[in-house]
């Protein structure tokens, strides 16, 4: 009920900023569609060239990319942490953090919060259903929960890899500069896995598992039996790289001594 | 005078240095990013010998080499200099008796500096080593590539001081910058090669700077474009670098009118 009753103040306080700042809400909007939208032309204009990839026609990649949009979304709104190196450790602001009852990832969360994120979400969900109706995929019942669980566990699958690469910060003392090339690899969980080699499979798969924010989950509802296990195994990893986060995330924590300023 | 602007080629390059150990995770990733796209684009290639003017070994040749020129010709002045405006440190570069934004491109060639040698060439190496990538045999494409190389770094600049220049009008340039990243990536041709887009598309785009930081220096690496073409399309890229140096003077005579820093 605690962190509940942050949530809404936070959510108050980030209106009252924006409102002073009303363009830049707008070109920040903006901004995040043209970003998607360069990845469907990517899509476009490939399939303009080829008929299949790895055996996924085009509206079944624009399909997947719709599902990815959705966990995106959801982990662009409530899990923002770019500039953490910058603001918390080198400007010393997780000091105030840790002087708070709350936990600091929770509060860190909050002070970044982005609701404008969550269109692409609602984006996505309408990709879904426009691409879904080209392919002739019937609505089923277990369509909804199903995807509010997928959805989680990708999401959860996200913010355990950021949360993991963030706490680096704690052990290393420069600025890693590691999350911002993170930015492509983020993107290619998106297109059927088995157009890589084994080396980069693997990788997607298990070290960076962005195929389980893409291509994985987004095959159960295509109905592609070749990949059924995996899709399964996302609110699974999902749980476990959340969790191995945040273990990371609370022993650096303990390691943090200020930045002295 | 000239030696102070070299001093700050030099201070760049040494505090990059010392950073030198992010740089190796940069080229394991940058090396996962050359993987991915080839093998993206041989699924695409599937056998086809060749589409829109690429075969599929220039194509493996072109993400190779357009990506680790990105790792050259990368960098963040125009986050500098918005954050620069932003918590009024501007105000004390307005009264130093340099030219800020000289400085500021000086700055970034020692960074260019750095991140050719020790992220780019050894970056090469490995994607040459790893994937059947053809570099090219005449010196002329060499010494026209490297030249080319380094007007993408120029216009890739100019374009970021423009970007970061904007701070002065919009207080919080942030969307501003992602935006420009994204349109770089596209439509510079590293994501996908200009002539793949469909021809609406690419005549908009040859009419843009941005085909002059990725695609065209990558056309005269892979060979495509040859001999006296080398010359036609750097001519591209020294028009482009002349007339971004218009609204870059500009927006600075503007933006000094307008300063005010806000707290600080």
């Amino acid at each position: 009920m605690y962190y509940l009753g942050l949530i809404w103040e936070y959510f108050t306080n980030y209106v009252k900023t924006r409102l002073t700042y009303r363009a830049d809400f707008w070109v920040e909007v903006i901004s995040d569609l043209l970003f998607q939208a360069t990845n469907l032309i990517f899509i476009f204009v490939v399939f303009a060239h080829t008929e299949t990839l790895g055996g996924f026609t085009e509206a079944e990649v624009v399909f997947v990319y719709g599902y990815f949009m959705v966990p995106y979304g959801l982990y662009s709104c409530f899990i923002n942490l770019w500039n953490f190196g910058d603001r918390y450790i080198v400007k010393g602001e997780m000091d105030r953090i840790l002087t708070r009852p709350a936990h600091s990832l929770f509060q860190i969360f909050l002070e970044n919060l982005d609701p404008p994120s969550l269109i692409g979400s609602v984006i996505g969900i309408i990709i879904m259903i426009w691409s879904g109706g080209q392919l002739g995929l019937e609505m089923e019942w277990w369509y909804i929960p199903v995807l509010i669980i997928m959805t989680i566990g990708s999401t959860l699958i996200y913010a355990g890899i950021y949360i993991i690469l963030t706490s680096v910060s704690f052990y290393s003392d420069s600025p890693t500069g590691i999350i911002p090339l993170m930015v492509n690899i983020q993107t290619y969980g998106r297109y059927p896995i088995t157009i890589y080699n084994r080396a980069i499979q693997i990788i997607l798969t298990w070290v960076l598992p962005f195929a389980f924010v893409g291509i994985y989950p987004a095959a159960l509802f295509l109905q592609r039996q070749e990949m059924m296990a995996m899709a399964w195994l996302t609110p699974v990893m999902g749980i476990v790289f959340f969790t191995a986060s945040l273990l990371l995330w609370n022993s650096g924590v303990k390691r943090y001594r200020g930045a002295g300023s | 005078m000239s030696s102070l602007y070299l001093d700050f080629i030099r201070i760049r390059f040494l505090t990059m240095l010392a950073y030198r150990v992010n740089y190796y995770s940069g080229i394991l990733v940058y090396t996962l990013n050359i993987g991915v796209y080839y093998f993206t684009w041989q699924a695409i290639y599937g056998g086809k010998e060749q589409i829109a003017g690429f075969t599929a070994a220039q194509m493996t040749t072109y993400v190779a080499v357009s990506w680790m020129a990105r790792a050259f010709y990368f960098n963040n002045l125009d986050r500098e200099i918005a954050t620069e405006i932003r918590d009024g440190t501007i105000a004390i570069q307005f009264i130093r008796p340099y030219n800020y934004l000289l400085v500021k491109m000086m700055q970034g060639f020692g960074e260019g500096i750095f991140r050719f040698t020790m992220f780019m060439i050894p970056g090469m190496i490995i994607a040459v080593l790893l994937f059947p990538v053809q570099l090219p045999t005449s010196p002329v494409s060499w010494i026209g590539f490297l030249v080319m190389l380094f007007f993408s770094f120029l216009i890739n600049s100019q374009i970021n001081i423009l970007i970061g220049l904007m701070a002065f009008f919009i207080e919080n340039n942030d969307g501003l910058m992602r935006m420009k990243r994204v349109v770089v990536d596209l439509f510079s041709g590293l994501l996908i090669p200009i002539s793949f887009f469909p021809g609406w598309l690419t005549s908009i785009m040859n009419f843009l700077p941005f085909q002059a930081i990725t695609y065209l220096p990558g056309s005269v690496f892979t060979g495509r474009v040859q001999g006296t073409g080398i010359l036609e399309v750097l001519g591209i890229q020294v028009i482009w670098f002349l007339i971004l140096l218009i609204p870059i003077y500009f927006t600075w005579r503007a933006a000094r009118v307008r300063l005010f820093v806000q707290g600080g």
